[in-house]
């Protein structure tokens, strides 16, 4: 015990802003600015737009936190993390929110101590190759060469996935989702295999998508939502209201165009009233909101709906699994009471 | 009042005061720092356990040189990516000490040209730094060479391809222990017969093309068993096969740029020692030998080498450690070495940052020190006795 905790002292050094006493809400009110952590660069998710601001379905909701706490949806300040460092910076305070297509999965919740707090994004793990290459389904992959984006769940589905087909492949392991796609293009690997929003998105930033194709197969669950550190449920349960924010807007059919106007107006939905802060909700002050919070989200963000549709769309992911449960999808929030 | 005077303006005493206040601070302060992490860890609800090494990896790595297998556990990942680092190291290490002695001689000689052409490549080489030189090999083997289905192939058994170079695998049969056998003769032969010469010359001074007579020995022992016992051994060619080549040995584009990028790079250093070393040599060693009347080769193997060589072996210590180290860039390629497996997928995978990085640390520690010592047990072997 005595040599671990010397040992642990030599990179000591690194640790120094771990340290969480004061309340998140606070920290960010005081410094008025948001940190964010997202993707190095995903289109549709979070990738710099020609003037090189950040945009994308993970940034809107940066943006929406930012909206909700702050009442301006710009001040937030972006960090960007690869798929291994996002843990770590998250754990170390380097952002107050990692909105970085992260899976949720039980060890990463328990064990490394961080609070998931919903699913915005349901995703699956595919399979991307040429088309030249003929071939039509994952289970003929038998001996290729597939590249990997490291420090993901994507390891673990691919070796089981195979290893439950009895098929052999050639792992090619990479850091970012950029450098991937060159190894993919200059055919070093047969496969590119990540969630299949990553492949879309991917796939839409070649030169000529339609000579790629992503197979049938989706081997793995993949709940992709934002994260906050364990330990401040008061800052966990903002983050959690403002994603349900966003899809309650889409659900009562609350828009950034409308949004204003149902707020001033008395509407015969009272959860509408509720949310856009013309009834009480009670229990807003514990979460040290004010009570436009969430006409902030909307009117500066947007609900669900548009945010997925203005960065998801062009890259032809459909709503499928991420529509409203009413249209047949698995978003099903609780009641705004 | 003048005890203590007395104690601080004696030298030997105040020296000691000191330096008990300096190790009092640096312990205070590492001590600092360990509960700085304790405090910090505790805050985040974290734990430091080493537990995880043992739970199965789940993840699969492209190149083992032991068994290796998604079910295996974290800690035999690690292993599997120590060994992989080894292996490039070992490359590394043979490929930029020829590349190097052969440049650092090359840049002294007197052939204009030879000299100019080792002169640049020492400085173009050196002054770009490693991680370029990796990406660089590692985009021309991936982007020049072509897809597995167009393999350049040479004599149809070695295939050069974008995944990878691929050459013959020699299987041994039964039968082959008689080349072992033979082999092993040869190799103590050669031992007894050099023995013998070196006697042989302190005596008498009679001379045997000793190297020559023992390479031979070597290599056609073996060769002869080989034939006798009926050819042992069957290659297995490596064949295309769906998506890729299976059978036959095969190396990677990542260890290929990698062993070529540290190789290569490294050299230019190492020339730049052998030809410090060699020209540390005072001049008047090699005029004497010469004027004895031995031949050049001689002169350079009997006389400079071997003074040279101390000269050489500490700063040559130095980047043969740099080499293992910088091979941990591999990761940027996607080597998987031991900062890819237990530095990179088994930290993400468990969430242990502090542990792994901590027991790979270790690692390359022990793994330079190991270097060092051996290096340092040779320097002692050479270096100048009793006088």
């Amino acid at each position: 015990m005595k040599t671990k905790m010397l040992l642990a002292g030599v990179t000591a050094g690194v640790m120094f802003a771990g340290s969480v006493l004061a309340s998140t809400l606070d920290d960010v009110r005081a410094r008025g600015k948001l940190n964010c952590i997202i993707n190095t660069g995903l289109a549709g998710f979070a990738a710099p737009d020609d003037k090189g601001n950040w945009t994308g379905f993970d940034v809107d909701f940066c943006r929406a936190v930012a909206a909700a706490t702050l009442g301006d949806a710009d001040k937030v300040n972006y960090t960007t993390a690869t798929g291994k460092t996002r843990f770590t910076k998250l754990a170390a305070g380097e952002g107050e929110l990692l909105s970085r297509n992260t899976t949720w999965t039980f060890s990463r919740d328990v064990d490394l101590s961080q609070t998931f707090i919903g699913v915005n994004y349901y995703d699956g793990q595919g399979f991307m190759v040429p088309k030249a290459l003929g071939v039509k389904s994952a289970k003929g992959l038998d001996g290729a060469s597939v590249c990997i984006q490291t420090g993901t769940t994507t390891e673990l589905n691919l070796a089981e996935f195979f290893a439950g087909n009895n098929i052999k492949y050639n792992p090619v392991p990479i850091e970012t989702n950029a450098e991937a796609q060159e190894l993919y293009k200059a055919g070093r690997c047969d496969v590119y295999t990540t969630d299949a929003s990553g492949l879309y998105a991917t796939m839409m930033s070649f030169d000529n998508p339609s000579d790629h194709m992503v197979l049938p197969e989706i081997v793995s669950k993949e709940p992709l939502g934002p994260v906050v550190r364990h330990g401040d449920d008061q800052w966990a349960d903002i983050v959690a209201w403002v994603l349900r924010a966003m899809m309650a807007g889409e659900e009562k059919g609350i828009t950034s165009k409308n949004v204003k106007e149902l707020a001033a107006k008395d509407n015969k939905d009272k959860e509408i009233n509720r949310l856009l802060g013309k009834d009480p909700l009670q229990g807003l002050s514990k979460l040290g909101l004010s009570p436009d919070w969430a006409v902030n989200v909307i009117s500066q963000v947007g609900n669900y709906q548009e945010s997925f549709e203005k960065h998801l769309f062009p890259l032809t992911i459909k709503r499928g699994m991420n529509a409203l449960y009413r249209d047949g999808g698995l978003h099903y929030i609780p009641p705004i009471k | 009042m003048t005890f203590f005077s007395n104690i601080w303006r004696n030298e030997k005493s105040r020296e000691i005061i000191v330096q008990i206040i300096v190790l009092f601070f640096l312990g205070w302060f590492i001590s600092w720092l360990v509960m700085n992490v304790n405090a910090n860890f505790e805050a985040l609800g974290k734990d430091i356990s080493f537990e995880f090494l043992f739970i199965p990896a789940g993840y699969d790595i492209n190149q083992y040189l032991i068994d290796y297998n998604n079910r295996d556990s974290h800690l035999r990942a690690g292993i599997v990516g120590l060994l992989n680092t080894g292996l490039v190291a070992f490359f590394g290490i043979i490929l930029a000490t020829v590349l190097g002695i052969a440049l650092g001689i090359i840049r002294l000689s007197k052939n204009w040209l030879a000299s100019k052409i080792a002169y640049w490549y020492v400085e173009f080489t050196r002054n770009v730094p490693i991680l370029l030189h990796i990406l660089l090999w590692h985009g021309i083997i991936i982007n020049t060479l072509p897809h597995p289905r167009k393999a350049i192939s040479l004599g149809e058994v070695t295939f050069l391809s974008n995944r990878g170079f691929y050459i013959p695998k020699p299987l041994t049969e039964t039968g082959i222990e008689l080349v072992y056998l033979f082999f092993v003769i040869a190799i103590i032969f050669s031992i007894l017969f050099a023995k013998f010469c070196k006697k042989k010359q302190d005596l008498t001074g009679i001379q045997y093309p000793v190297f020559w007579i023992n390479f031979s020995v070597i290599c056609f022992l073996p060769l002869i068993a080989f034939f006798l016992s009926g050819m042992p051994v069957s290659l297995e060619i490596p064949a295309l096969k769906g998506f890729n080549f299976r059978g036959g040995m095969h190396m990677s584009p990542e260890l290929a740029a990698l062993t070529f990028a540290l190789g290569i790079y490294t050299a230019a250093f190492i020339a730049e020692i052998v030809r410090a070393g060699i020209l540390a040599i005072d001049k008047g060693q090699r005029e004497a030998a010469e004027s004895i009347g031995l031949k050049p080769s001689k002169v350079m193997n009997l006389v400079i080498l071997p003074q040279a060589r101390r000269v050489i072996i500490p700063p040559l210590t130095s980047q043969y450690l740099n080499l293992t180290k910088n091979s941990s860039l591999a990761i940027a390629i996607g080597y998987m070495d031991l900062v890819a497996t237990l530095g990179g997928i088994s930290l993400n995978q468990t969430g242990r940052e502090m542990e792994t990085m901590l027991i790979v640390m270790l690692i390359y520690l022990s793994v330079s020190l190991s270097i060092s010592a051996l290096m340092n047990w040779y320097n002692s072997k050479v270096k100048l006795v009793g006088r």
